[in-house]
């Protein structure tokens, strides 16, 4: 560790203040950092600081991201094989989806970052860590069979309009990697609907539909699943959203961790159970009538309520605002799916539009304890008066 | 006597650090210089009286406040003025007394304090130099002589990491505590209020004057802006004065001997000391004869006035604060840790943080140091800092009116309310790392400026 170290301080030099490569400094620091904590002491404020800080605070999102994208990487090869009928084994379903997937994380995280390392270079900040979640998260969330191009263009977008020109990491409205998504859906979306998409290279094979359920659904088709595929995730649709299991999973690391907001995955849950259970009860089409347990386990709700609703900095920030955000989130999500058949999966667009919305929830609860500190010191004025 | 209120909260940390004094007083030499910081006096303007090479008494004033000229700073010992120290546009930074060994005070007719009117015990404590002792909220600066407080707030238990048990402390002169309570009852309309920890100590129990309150829960659940919310609140235009519980002895003192009294109880703590004991010493003492006393375990020290979360940094041959009960030494952590951002790695930090199993391997004596244990980031973590802060205020939204310097928002979320102590705990558990207690004092100051 030493010798490391050593070797670091060396090739750190160019890089101090008065140097050379002085203003790349955040693009060095970013990697030094990844090795080592720095030695920096506290200068003002407390003199003792907890062990946490940002990079382990993303690092823990990363470890629960892991049981859902491992999953989604087999269940891609799965899919892919048993549209075919050809025979086989654990080790190929994993070795096509790993094939299919691991570049899709590569751009993602190429263009991003490039991007990232590109402002803080230019506006003179550390690089923030935010972008190791939204850049794993991005390939986690498309279509296995988008082209890697599509996926760097949506990146670059999302990125660029979605967080720089809001100011960075800590100032965006909206979550980047549902930017990302949006952005795809909308530019590209014979890409991203449709039966031919959700299974790799279904396009090719004349195989088996490969539409999701809520797809199938949408067009008045009968579902062939049944509720413990749909639970642990042998079903077509986007790459790591299928299995609620591990999101599940997922969920209890970043409870348990305290790093996701348990109001916010409670509040969702409550949220499109109460929507479901309505709908059931009116039952008009299929999808009114689909029971409301199987809606919080198809499609992207669980992921998208335990991943990507729970982004802090687009998320509403007060206790209370939480409860609220995730409840709308969770109702506006069956709620599209059920009334919009363009858009079979609402929970995309649930979470951007309450994204858009959580500052003014915010807003409000702020005001509800401005309201009790006026109404105190009318109260008191009143007396005085009196 | 009766207890009105039974202050409990949950919210909050105790932050269980090696190195708490034990309750015995340790014999030190005395110091040779004092020293006066006109920075330990939050929003004062120095206005000198004396030069360098004057001779000086004890209770003898050494500079004044430029904006309220009746308040008046006093030497601590006898001697002479050994140097003024002035940092970057000649600010004063450090007034350094001589002691000499043979002790004058200056004499204030004390003898009817008990029949003086409200006015003239002011000018009593004002010109004796006693006036600095009381505090006013909001914003914690120096009572305003002028104005009349809505209530007076003397709390003796503390929750700051290894805070000096006030009630070892005042044990032996609870008299002068007594007399110094009925003092501040001449000088407010209204109660004085005393707060004491949850077993309600025997020795407080006949304290007269006052309204006695009680404390539990986990830091900051000793800080009086807290007390100041539940019993008295703080609404726009009020005052609320706040005395430290040995000072309250100090008043006590100066009012049953006419001299004003210097001395200083100080617990010096922290997991660099080696036996961490009591010492009694005066305000402004010279550290290096107390430490020279005490064993440190490490090389590298750094010295705070004060406790862990809101002190300030001194040096081995710096001086004891004004105000200060308590010295820390803690080991500086300016060293690299390799792959310090796995979670669960490092588990021997103390963090309260879930992404760290310190608390569930360890419950007490962590060795801490200052490394910031990573780097300062944007504001991205919600949530953390309202599990460590009691009142009913909403820190992440007022420390963001405070960047911004938003005066009506800052206003209307409760900046009259706090002090930056009470960001303590924020400053230490927030992942961005970012400097609460600065950014609250900076919006102090604004608001100091802009409003009064």
């Amino acid at each position: 560790m030493n010798a490391l170290r050593k070797q670091l301080d060396t090739l750190k030099k160019p890089f101090t203040k008065g140097q050379k490569f002085e203003k790349f400094a955040p693009a060095f620091n970013a990697f030094e950092t990844f090795l080592f904590v720095p030695n920096h002491i506290t200068k003002k404020g407390a003199h003792i600081r907890d062990a946490v800080d940002l990079k382990r605070t993303m690092v823990t999102v990363i470890i629960a991201l892991l049981p859902a994208l491992i999953y989604g990487i087999y269940n891609t090869g799965y899919q892919f094989y048993i549209q075919t009928d050809a025979p086989f084994t654990f080790i190929d379903a994993f070795i096509h989806g790993a094939y299919k997937i691991v570049p899709m994380i590569i751009v993602s995280y190429v263009v991003g970052l490039s991007i990232e390392f590109g402002f803080a270079v230019y506006r003179g900040h550390e690089v923030n860590e935010g972008y190791l979640v939204t850049g794993l998260l991005i390939p986690m969330i498309m279509p296995v069979d988008i082209p890697l191009w599509m996926g760097g263009i949506s990146t670059a977008f999302a990125v660029l309009i979605a967080k720089e020109a809001f100011g960075g990491t800590g100032m965006n409205i909206l979550n980047p990697a549902l930017t990302a998504r949006a952005f795809a859906f909308f530019a590209y979306p014979t890409y991203m609907s449709g039966n031919k998409v959700w299974v790799s290279e279904a396009s090719s094979v004349d195989g088996i539909s490969g539409e999701t359920i809520l797809g199938s659904l949408a067009a008045g088709q009968d579902v062939n699943y049944s509720m413990i595929q749909m639970f642990q995730g042998s079903i077509p649709g986007s790459i790591a959203e299928t299995s609620t299991l591990w999101v599940v999973v997922g969920a209890l690391i970043l409870i348990l961790t305290g790093i996701g907001s348990w109001r916010i995955i409670t509040g969702g849950i409550i949220g499109a159970a109460i929507m479901g259970i309505l709908f059931n009860l009116w039952g008009a089409n299929p999808l009114m009538s689909f029971s409301w347990m199987n809606h919080l386990i198809v499609g992207g709700f669980a992921f998208g309520i335990v991943f990507m609703a729970t982004d802090p900095v687009s998320a509403a920030q007060t206790n209370k605002g939480k409860w609220i955000y995730g409840i709308l989130t969770g109702i506006f999500c069956i709620m599209i799916r059920v009334f919009n058949p363009a858009y079979p999966e609402g929970v995309m667009l649930a979470i951007l539009l309450m994204n858009v919305f959580a500052p003014t929830i915010d807003h409000y609860v702020v005001n509800g304890n401005i309201n009790k500190r006026k109404k105190r010191w009318m109260n008191a004025q009143e007396l005085k008066t009196a | 006597m009766r207890i009105i209120k039974k202050i409990q909260t949950r919210k909050g940390a105790k932050l269980n650090i090696k190195g708490e004094a034990e309750k015995v007083f340790k014999k030190t030499l005395p110091s040779k210089t004092y020293a006066l910081k006109p920075d330990d006096f939050f929003g004062i303007l120095p206005k000198l009286l004396k030069k360098e090479g004057e001779e000086i008494k004890t209770g003898e004033p050494v500079f004044f406040s430029k904006n309220e000229p009746r308040i008046k700073f006093v030497s601590p010992v006898s001697g002479f003025i050994k140097s003024i120290e002035r940092g970057a546009r000649r600010k004063i930074e450090k007034i350094i007394i001589s002691s000499s060994s043979n002790d004058n005070s200056e004499l204030h007719e004390v003898s009817n304090w008990e029949n003086l009117n409200r006015d003239e015990l002011k000018k009593l404590l004002l010109d004796s130099g006693n006036w600095p002792y009381i505090h006013q909220r909001p914003y914690g600066t120096i009572a305003d002589p002028n104005e009349t407080p809505k209530a007076i707030f003397v709390s003796t238990h503390t929750t700051n990491p290894l805070c000096p048990d006030f009630d070892f402390i005042l044990n032996k002169e609870i008299e002068d505590f007594q007399n110094g309570i009925s003092a501040l009852n001449k000088l407010s309309d209204q109660h004085v209020f005393l707060g004491t920890d949850a077993s309600f100590p025997g020795m407080f129990k006949n304290i007269s004057d006052v309204q006695h309150y009680t404390v539990s829960g986990l830091h900051p659940a000793g800080n009086i802006s807290l007390h100041i919310q539940e019993l008295a609140p703080l609404n726009m235009g009020d005052r609320v004065w706040t005395v430290n519980p040995e000072d309250v002895v100090k008043l006590g003192c100066f009012l049953s001997t006419g001299k004003f009294s210097p001395k200083r109880t100080v617990a010096i703590t922290g997991n660099s000391v080696e036996q961490p004991k009591y010492i009694v010493t005066k305000q402004g003492a010279e550290l290096q004869p107390i430490l020279n006393e005490f064993k440190l375990l490490y090389d590298q020290n750094r010295v705070i006035n004060g406790d862990v979360l809101t002190g300030t940094i001194s040096c081995l041959d710096g001086h004891l604060g004004y105000f200060n009960n308590q010295i820390s030494i803690i080991p500086e952590g300016n060293d690299y840790r390799m792959f310090g951002w796995l979670p669960f790695k490092d588990n021997n930090i103390l963090s309260l943080s879930n992404t760290s199993f310190s608390r569930l391997f360890k419950k007490k004596d962590f060795e801490v140091d200052t490394n910031i244990n990573g780097e300062e980031r944007a504001l991205v973590v919600t949530g953390e800092m309202e599990k460590v802060f009691p009142l009913d205020i909403y820190p992440m939204q007022l420390i963001k009116a405070c960047i911004v310097e938003d005066i009506e928002k800052m206003e209307a979320l409760g900046i009259y309310e706090v002090v930056p102590e009470d960001f303590g705990l924020i400053d230490y558990a927030n992942t961005s790392k970012i400097e609460a207690q600065e950014i609250i004092r900076e919006g102090i100051e604004l608001m100091i400026n802009e409003v009064g």
